[in-house]
């Protein structure tokens, strides 16, 4: 098969070996429902990991573990080197301050406006910021996300696009070394889900950021993977670069892949 | 057909009815169970409440951005409930005093019977319908659409800035809106005695406050102010720990109403009783 080209070829290099997050014997369930089953997993410093896998398998379970929205049952999470679960209120705060994290619905703050929303975190991220640099760093990320005019905007007057963009601004705002992407294009028709995937490169390129995507959209993964695992019923199924499971002959990888 | 013997007979009549009440003391064990540990969270919600309420960073914009919220836009209703408070009172008691011959003890009657009870439960019950209600179904509406959890991962504890703003702005601003809704209510029982009669305002109100003492005053606006901390507190704590689902916002908003109203009732027969005592 050939290589994929344009729009599906990710920009990025991965710069290192280094680890930035590692996942051990993970499990996560909730009441009899056992979620994530022994995921073992690393995400290198300034890859792309892409997480494949059918609704239900445990793909944003695993990532809000990650930062802790869920605590898991058993097993460990490395961020930077630091088990997450042993962290108290206040290294929990300084370790999401290095990771960003981009919600399947935006989840941006209904009540504010675009600019607020941008500034919300910034604000209480990088304290010591004057107003003019932290309108100029709003302004500037705006701009990467090429929604500058839509500044002064509530949320409700954005199309889902905008939001998903805005959300990825306020993600990006506060210079996150890990930034999460739940189902980035879920949602979006195919000529901006192709502009979000292509967004994800250029942040990545922007903010030499690794990220973790989590997604059943091929083409998103196609677009920004430089190695894709595929998780199945909360295990890992396989892992490996996307040539590998596009040239896989497996039932379940081929479903994903036709 | 072959005949069941009647002691077997028996005995399955027996298992089914043990299986019955079996399954019947599960559905009230599952029952308390969830009772208390809803219960529990809520102390802990509580607690969580405090220990924020006295940390160093105080969101003091959006306190203020809340009690505008709670104090300003309330104003139309309760200057309407206050007022027909008023009035009616007047309406209904006029009639039976003037029987007695104790028609000038009405602006007495009124003044203390709207500052003791009637102004701060009245209003406070309609505060829990319309703040109560509003908080639970924003903060629902916030954990569905998973804006909670994002300013948790922006490293913004959402208790200090959601909930503690919330109740604070409730725990200041309703006992303000209290005294308002009474002011009105003096204002209208004085239009109810105009309507059968003629009495100047100023005559008026110097009846209604000759029987007024500072004591009736003090103790109802003390407990307007745990008036307005049980509706914030109920209404944040049914909003942040609403289900994932949008029918949880529905809930969310109604149980606060249901229970921040309970809630002030209980909170107004303690501080009664206590009263009552001093």
């Amino acid at each position: 098969m050939n290589p994929p080209t344009g729009i599906n070829t990710p920009q990025v290099k991965i710069k290192s070996t280094e680890q930035v997050i590692e996942i051990i014997n993970l499990r996560k369930g909730f009441g009899t429902q056992e979620v994530l089953k022994d995921i073992t997993l690393k995400l290198l410093d300034g890859e792309n990991l892409a997480v494949l896998g059918k609704s239900g398998s445990g793909k944003s379970v695993l990532i809000k573990c990650i930062v802790r929205l869920f605590n898991s049952d058993s097993g460990k999470i490395n961020v930077f080197g630091e088990d997450i679960n042993g962290l108290d209120t206040e290294g929990l705060g300084e370790m999401r301050k290095k990771v960003g994290f981009l919600f399947q619905s935006g989840a941006l703050y209904d009540s504010m406006t675009v600019r607020e929303n941008l500034e919300f975190p910034l604000l209480r991220i990088k304290r010591n910021l004057s107003k003019k640099e932290t309108l100029e760093k709003v302004e500037e990320v705006l701009e990467n996300v090429g929604l500058s005019d839509s500044i002064d905007k509530m949320p409700s007057q954005l199309s889902g696009g905008m939001r998903k963009r805005i959300s990825l601004a306020r993600t990006i705002v506060v210079d996150p070394m890990i930034i999460l992407y739940d189902e980035p294009t879920t949602g979006l028709d195919p000529a901006t889900s192709d502009e979000i995937s292509l967004l994800i490169n250029d942040v990545q390129k922007k903010y030499k950021a690794s990220s973790i995507i989590i997604t059943h959209d091929i083409e998103c993964a196609r677009a920004t993977a430089n190695r894709v695992i595929m998780l199945h019923d909360g295990a890992v199924y396989k892992e490996g670069k996307l040539s590998e499971f596009e040239n896989s002959s497996d039932t379940l990888i081929r479903s994903f892949f036709k | 057909m072959e005949k069941i013997h009647p002691i077997i007979k028996a005995k399955v009549i027996a298992t089914k009815q043990s299986i019955r009440l079996s399954e019947k003391a599960i559905a009230k064990t599952t029952e308390a169970h969830n009772f208390l540990t809803d219960f529990a969270d809520f102390f802990i919600f509580l607690a969580k409440t405090l220990k924020e309420t006295f940390s160093r960073e105080f969101e003091f914009k959006e306190f203020l951005r809340q009690s505008y919220q709670i104090g300003y836009k309330s104003l139309p209703l309760i200057t309407v409930t206050g007022f027909i408070m008023g009035l009616v009172l007047t309406i209904q008691a006029r009639p039976s005093l003037v029987h007695f011959g104790a028609g000038s003890l009405l602006p007495g009657m009124v003044a203390v019977s709207l500052i003791r009870e009637m102004g701060p439960v009245i209003t406070a019950l309609i505060c829990a319908g319309k703040i109560g209600s509003g908080m639970g179904a924003e903060l629902g509406s916030m954990k569905v659409t998973e804006q909670i959890d994002a300013m948790e991962v922006s490293s913004v504890n959402p208790i200090r800035f959601l909930v503690v703003t919330r109740v604070l702005a409730a725990t200041l601003m309703i006992p303000l809106l209290i005294l308002y809704a009474d002011t009105l209510g003096i204002f209208g029982s004085w239009i109810g005695a105009n309507i059968k009669g003629e009495v100047s305002f100023i005559l008026f109100r110097s009846q209604a406050f000759s029987h007024l003492e500072f004591i009736d005053f003090l103790p109802a606006f003390i407990k307007s102010f745990f008036f307005g901390a049980v509706i914030g507190l109920v209404g944040c704590y049914k909003g942040y720990t609403a289900g994932r689902g949008t029918e949880s916002v529905g809930i969310a908003a109604n149980s606060a109403v249901v229970l921040s109203s309970l809630l002030v009732i209980i909170v107004d027969l303690v501080a009664v009783q206590i009263t009552d005592l001093l």
